[in-house]
């Protein structure tokens, strides 16, 4: 599986989701994360192999702790694409605002 | 001026599109629903226009849209079907990607959810596509990222051409 093919599998998950969410706060522990959704500790490390090999978080080491993190990268294309569609979308929705204060006041046919 | 556009990814197979705009929901609705209005403002990426717009917006009616990129010859469109249209309130489609010349296929057809909501001042927009599945999102967030970033670097060539 490619890297690409690995984050579509890692992010169809809800948990793992959630997990992503959390950690877009901020580094979190195993302990921090236990919060997040009702499964075992098994089932949690389970998920975080998974965002890793996905390349969507790594894992840390300060003292006696492994808090995970957010790759910085991890989003940044998907980002990327949301923030292209918003500035073409706002591109026309302003092109609409200058129609409609050109149109004509229509009554509206349900008053 | 109304806020801009805001662009969020709502569900793990939706993106939600939410605008206000200063007129009523009927006239609103006249610019979403009218094609010699609609191609006055849809016209997508700079340099392309619509130069195809059908549209029978009623309950079963279907659609037709398509746009040229007038320097490459470029054409890419999509065709859909009206599940739903309650007049000035809210339309629901099914629509269908054609790549024409100009992309990548893009799988299973989307859902559009678009609803008008009455303000104070105005009307609220929403636009809501849902994709077939979250990998069919997955993908075409990143196809259009790719994309974002050839036009990035396009400009960045023709800023550097600009300087030498």
């Amino acid at each position: 599986m490619s890297v690409l093919d690995r984050r579509f599998a890692a992010l169809s998950d809800p948990t793992r989701r959630a997990i992503l969410e959390r950690l877009g706060q901020g580094a979190a522990t195993v302990q921090d994360l236990r919060d997040i959704a009702p499964i075992s500790q098994p089932a949690l490390s389970h998920h975080l192999k998974v965002l890793e090999a996905a390349d969507l978080i790594e894992t840390s080491i300060v003292a006696q702790t492994r808090p995970r993190r957010l790759r910085p990268d991890a989003l940044d294309e998907m980002n990327a694409w949301l923030a292209r569609l918003q500035t073409i979308m706002e591109g026309n929705y302003q092109r609409l605002d200058a129609l409609l204060a050109d149109m004509p006041d229509t009554p509206d046919p349900k008053e | 001026m109304p806020d801009p556009a805001q662009v969020a990814r709502d569900t793990d197979r939706s993106v939600l599109v939410t605008r206000h705009f200063d007129a009523p929901p009927a006239k609103v609705w006249q610019a979403f629903t009218d094609p010699a209005l609609l191609t006055r403002w849809l016209l997508g990426p700079p340099g392309w226009e619509m130069h195809v717009c059908e549209m029978d917006v009623r309950t079963g009616g279907s659609y037709r849209w398509r746009w040229r990129n007038a320097e490459t010859g470029e054409e890419f469109g999509f065709t859909g079907q009206y599940t739903l249209v309650v007049e000035g309130k809210r339309t629901e489609d099914t629509q269908t990607f054609d790549q024409g010349n100009h992309s990548q296929p893009m799988g299973d057809p989307t859902t559009n959810i678009v609803t008008f909501e009455g303000t104070q001042d105005g009307t609220c927009v929403t636009s809501r596509m849902i994709f077939a599945a979250p990998e069919q999102m997955e993908g075409f967030l990143a196809q259009g990222a790719t994309d974002g970033m050839e036009m990035s670097y396009a400009r960045l060539d023709a800023l550097f051409a600009d300087e030498a």
